[in-house]
């Protein structure tokens, strides 16, 4: 590793993302991805400024109850039906160093399988106290937690008979705009995890496995909610100690 | 053996899904009173330094069906050339433009819409000044891993010519997908996954 000191904001390039870690866009497995993804080959292109750069977002932004799903829906007094479990990990940078300030946001359906959306049709029931999204930003040491309920699973219209393994939608700006990511966890031990078209859409399985959320029982909190710890890797800048510098620069 | 690099992977991309609106723009899709409003809906306000201009385009998919459940975000420049982003080192960057924006797609028309500014130039790592342009960032149900673009504009044909970023695609008929249409203040930048349009996507 070639760790400088953390005074500096870094602004080197990316290390080049490894394309054969993360799905291809064509998945016919995945129906949906058979009219959405790209034909034509990317158009390779080394970082610059426009890529380097991106947003950076404040703890003043974060509202008390963002990071709590029981309750930033929830009518006073109540909470979201479901089994209580905390979420919480730290995102790294591929150089194994924290990553602080970065947004993450989740997203998920409710103990019974149901999002909160128009255009949702499946029969489980709509949870009154649960509206499904939630936000924090990692702290120094690029930690970050939330609360909520373990969401349900459901089916879904792509085989005759699929459906999606319990899982949280995740997304992660990092502090360059090519490190945005959107992904999605997964619960350890979940055998409908094997059997689903998106994650298999994955090729390698230790690609998959780094999805899966392991339970985390030193985290647990006795009598109130069992932990999951969701560590999220970003990708990480080259360093520039040596970096050529051109006449004048 | 050798000693181990020590690197971690990144972590893979999932599809955003069908509601992704509920996690990033959840005002948009009915889901009131957790955020006061949606993140990079507002981009510039009464004090930003620019030329206002709109944004407005829609994701297409191989049957030239426009996706409404796609979220577009935009990253760019400020009027001067200069990204409000702690990585910035050239200067600071007009602190009444945060240069990021999301735009959900609209549930029936499919529309994305941004009210921003022109933004200004900024080299390329050489150097060279890249002529202005507004990377974009998409994601929706049925692509696995969000894609990269560039819009440029339609009315800098000269800075466009001599765009270095432009300049390394292969097959000339190809530039035009990364070219808005209209005319200042309005432009559209339409965005085609597949088909003889196919819009230039990056990996960066
Ligand atoms: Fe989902």
């Amino acid at each position: 590793m070639f760790d400088k000191s953390n005074s500096q904001p870094e602004t080197g390039p990316f290390f080049a993302r490894d394309r054969s870690w993360h799905p291809p866009a064509y998945t016919p497995g995945y129906k949906t991805s058979v009219l959405r993804s790209p034909q034509r080959a990317l158009l390779s292109l080394g970082s610059t400024l426009s890529e380097i750069t991106g947003p950076v977002f404040g703890h003043a932004m974060i509202g008390e109850l963002d990071n709590d799903l029981i309750h930033n829906f929830a009518r006073p007094g109540e909470s979201a039906i479901g089994e209580r479990i905390i979420v919480h990990g730290r995102v790294l940078d591929e150089r194994g160093r924290a990553v602080p300030n970065v947004l993450v946001e989740f997203w998920q359906a409710n103990a019974g399988g149901r999002y909160r959306h128009k255009k949702e049709t499946y029969l489980a029931a709509i949870d009154p106290n649960f509206g499904g999204c939630g936000r924090t930003i990692t702290d120094a040491d690029g930690a970050y937690a939330f609360r909520t309920i373990r969401p349900g699973a459901y089916p879904w219209p792509n085989g005759v008979n699929d459906w999606r393994p319990a899982h949280i939608h995740f997304s992660i700006f990092g502090h360059g705009f090519v490190q945005r990511l959107i992904t999605q966890m997964y619960f350890e031990g979940d055998p409908m995890i094997w059997k689903c078209p998106i994650v298999n859409a994955i090729p390698d399985r230790s690609a998959i496995e780094q999805l899966i959320a392991p339970m985390d029982w030193g985290n647990t909190v006795p009598m109130d909610s069992r932990a999951y710890k969701f560590d999220i890797v970003l990708r990480g800048r080259r360093s520039t100690l040596f970096e050529n510098r051109r006449e004048g620069n | 053996m050798a000693q181990s690099l020590g690197y971690l992977k990144e972590t893979p991309s999932q599809t955003a899904g069908p509601y992704v609106h509920i996690g990033l723009t959840p005002n948009f899709c009915d889901i009131t009173g957790v955020y006061p409003q949606d993140l990079g809906t507002a981009l510039v306000n009464e004090r930003t330094q620019g030329e206002r201009i709109v944004i407005t385009g829609r994701v297409f998919d191989g049957a030239g069906a426009p996706l409404k459940d796609a979220v577009v975000e935009i990253w760019q420049a400020d009027a001067a050339g200069l990204y409000n982003s702690p990585s910035e080192t050239r200067g600071s960057a007009d602190p009444h433009f945060a240069g990021w924006g999301r735009g959900p797609a609209d549930a029936v028309t499919g529309e994305f819409r941004f009210e921003t500014i022109k933004p200004g130039r900024v080299p390329y790592p050489d150097g060279r000044p890249m002529a202005p342009h507004v990377t974009l960032w998409i994601v929706a149900r049925g692509i696995n891993i969000g894609l990269h673009t560039r819009l440029y504009f339609p009315d800098e044909a000269q800075a466009n010519a001599a765009d270095p970023v432009l300049a390394r695609i292969e097959h000339r008929d190809r530039v035009s997908t990364l070219i808005a249409t209209g005319t200042a203040p309005h432009y559209v930048f339409d965005i085609h996954l597949q088909g003889p349009q196919e819009t230039v996507f990056f990996d960066i």
